[in-house]
């Protein structure tokens, strides 16, 4: 990566084009100065047009929320006449979207609570220890990136069934938890492997036992990782509907805003509440806004930080 | 250092594998297993050997899913590093240089913020949003824009042959950020002496993109297509939620987990729907590795 030893051999590789450049470079004379005034204006409005198409869906969703009906079906561009905050109450309470989004505010923090403290600590004791099985056990981890859900998605069913844990919270975290192992300990383990070992060593001249020192020494120095992979965790467990909607299909007390939120849409169109659909589509919506404007920067690296090995 | 190593070990462990073996590796060692059966969950189940790997070959739905599988798998990685490789490239190389530094063109990174954010959208829910949006009638983001010029609405999702394309539409526009941001971490790495050095020769931004950015951007690349591959063999929630009831009209969108999930927990085929989930496995496996294999080649040290 240091471009002073390994620059020299890059611009040996590039004279067969500098030949055919230097063809056409005569032609272009001043070209260069509009080329990249028309390639720039080009881009300029294809970032627009795109641009345009991620915002506008969102932002129809949040005006149609305060319409009513007969707004929505007159026009999709006309904003509402009034305000209709009852449209939220009604999805809130009435269509259960509070509840919806209160299991997933709990689900998902139990989940990824668990997620770290165990992923942290099984990637931490197969990075830093060496012991028989070691190996084994980290391939038998990593191994779970390669297995589509769907793949067990009946068979753990009934042994989620046969454990009693239907239909219930804890089922749904353990089992979140459970498929959200390998991708952390990949990661973290990767990441403990490149703690300096120095800390570690003076932490146990000085009597630090294992656990304390994992717990009070090598996490705060892992910080970085933690944050991304938690993120990571965060987004992918909000986002989870095929486990819910396997797990808890008989207890709609306990569902997630996925999964609600795709119910909701299903029985919009018998009972004719749009507007309290497109209600309960904005408060999906808009915290996820609220929380990526702040931690934007975060969010984005801790995202792509699985494919960034 | 050594002392008390092992009770320390095993301690960490034992909770972190006990529930992957009990939710992950015994569901899946079980399924292979549920796959040569027939059970449907009340009497206890028969070995019927591959009888179920039979009745696939004559499943219709089965080879639809396959097929809309292979349109996805082709489509929705190209056209996504498609859009967002010109993207990225603009966001990153296409303004001016400035003392040799290469910068985005103006605003690269509002572009960039916002493009990411259907990242964080729970697929489910984009589902619901892209129903609102593709409505038949004039509730419909769309189609009310097209009826108030007097045009005919868009069937977009009950048209069988526009109804994947639509689908595709929306994997498209939750994907590009991801990718935009993905590939502009890797640009950053590109080092400017390489683009001063092709300018200096005269290269044009299209001779800069194709000769520079896109082989130094290979192993990106790479990890882009199998991520969009892997993406392209899951899209339940997608279907599940935003096609005429799951994978219609007739059958013209679904895909294989869809197809798992209605013979498991709707005809509780569980011996049948399991074999579909070892197919999905192979196809996947077969997918990634052909994927490895073909687009391996040297990659550019720099």
């Amino acid at each position: 990566m240091n471009p002073q030893s390994t620059l020299p051999p890059t611009p040996a590789a590039l004279p067969p084009k500098t030949g055919e450049n230097s063809a056409t470079g005569g032609r272009r004379g001043k070209g260069p100065r509009s080329e990249v005034r028309l390639f720039a204006g080009l881009g300029h409005v294809a970032l627009a047009v795109w641009a345009v198409i991620v915002i506008v869906p969102i932002l129809w969703t949040f005006l149609a929320a305060f319409k009513n009906t007969s707004e929505i079906f007159s026009s999709p561009w006309t904003l509402p006449a009034e305000l209709r905050w009852e449209n939220f109450g009604r999805a809130w309470t009435k269509a259960n979207v509070g509840r919806y989004f209160l299991n997933s505010v709990l689900v998902v923090s139990c989940s990824t609570f668990g997620t770290m403290l165990l992923g942290s600590m099984a990637a931490y004791v197969l990075a830093r220890y060496r012991f028989w099985g070691n190996r084994a056990i980290y391939y038998l981890f990593v191994s779970g990136l390669a297995f589509p859900v769907f793949l067990a998605l009946v068979p753990l069913f009934f042994v989620v069934k046969q454990l009693g844990m239907l239909d219930t919270y804890q089922g749904v975290v353990l089992v979140y938890i459970a498929y959200s192992l390998p991708f952390t300990v990949f990661f973290l383990a990767a990441f403990f492997k490149t703690l300096p070992t120095s800390v570690a060593e003076a932490g146990m001249i000085d009597g630090c036992g294992h656990t304390r020192l994992f717990f009070q020494v090598m996490m705060p120095m892992a910080k970085p990782g933690l944050i991304s992979v938690a993120i990571f965790n965060i987004i992918g467990q909000w986002a989870q509907y095929q486990l819910p909607l396997v797990l808890l299909s008989n207890a709609k007390d306990k569902w997630v805003l996925t999964q609600g939120i795709a119910d909701i849409s299903v029985n919009a169109g018998y009972e004719a509440d749009w507007s309290g659909l497109f209600a309960a589509l904005t408060i999906a919506i808009l915290p996820m806004i609220i929380v990526y404007a702040v931690f934007q920067r975060q969010i984005q690296a801790g995202l792509t930080s699985g494919a960034v090995k | 250092m050594r002392h008390g190593k092992y009770p320390f070990v095993i301690g960490f462990l034992f909770a972190p594998v006990a529930l992957y073996v009990t939710f992950v590796i015994w569901p899946y060692a079980q399924a292979f297993q549920i796959s040569m059966t027939n059970w449907r969950g009340l009497s206890a189940p028969q070995w019927v050997g591959f009888d179920n790997y039979r009745k696939l070959l004559d499943d219709g739905a089965f080879w639809k899913a396959v097929q809309h599988h292979g349109v996805l798998l082709l489509a929705l990685p190209l056209i996504t590093i498609a859009i967002a490789l010109f993207f990225a490239f603009l966001l990153n190389v296409g303004g001016k240089s400035s003392g040799g530094q290469r910068q985005g063109v103006w605003g690269a990174k509002f572009y960039r913020v916002v493009f990411f954010f259907p990242q964080v959208l729970a697929v489910a829910i984009i589902a619901v949003l892209f129903q609102m949006v593709y409505r038949p009638n004039e509730s419909g983001l769309i189609n009310g824009v097209l009826m108030k010029f007097g045009l005919e609405p868009i069937l977009f999702l009950v048209k069988p042959n526009l109804a994947l394309w639509s689908i595709l539409a929306v994997l498209v526009w939750q994907a590009v950020g991801f990718y935009v941001v993905l590939f502009s971490a890797g640009m950053a790495s590109i080092p400017g002496e390489i683009y001063e050095a092709a300018e200096m020769d005269g290269a044009s931004r299209v001779t800069l993109f194709f000769r520079v950015t896109l082989p130094l951007l290979w192993d990106t690349l790479q990890v882009a297509w199998v991520y969009l591959g892997i993406a392209a063999f899951d899209a339940f929630a997608i279907v599940a939620v935003l096609s005429v009831d799951g994978g219609g009209p007739d059958g013209a969108t679904t895909v294989l987990a869809m197809e798992i999930y209605r013979n498991a927990f709707v005809y509780s085929k569980y011996g049948y729907a399991s074999a579909m989930g070892v197919a999905l496995f192979f196809l996947t496996l077969t997918f990634a590795a052909l994927t490895l294999r073909l687009t391996k080649r040297e990659s550019v040290e720099y």
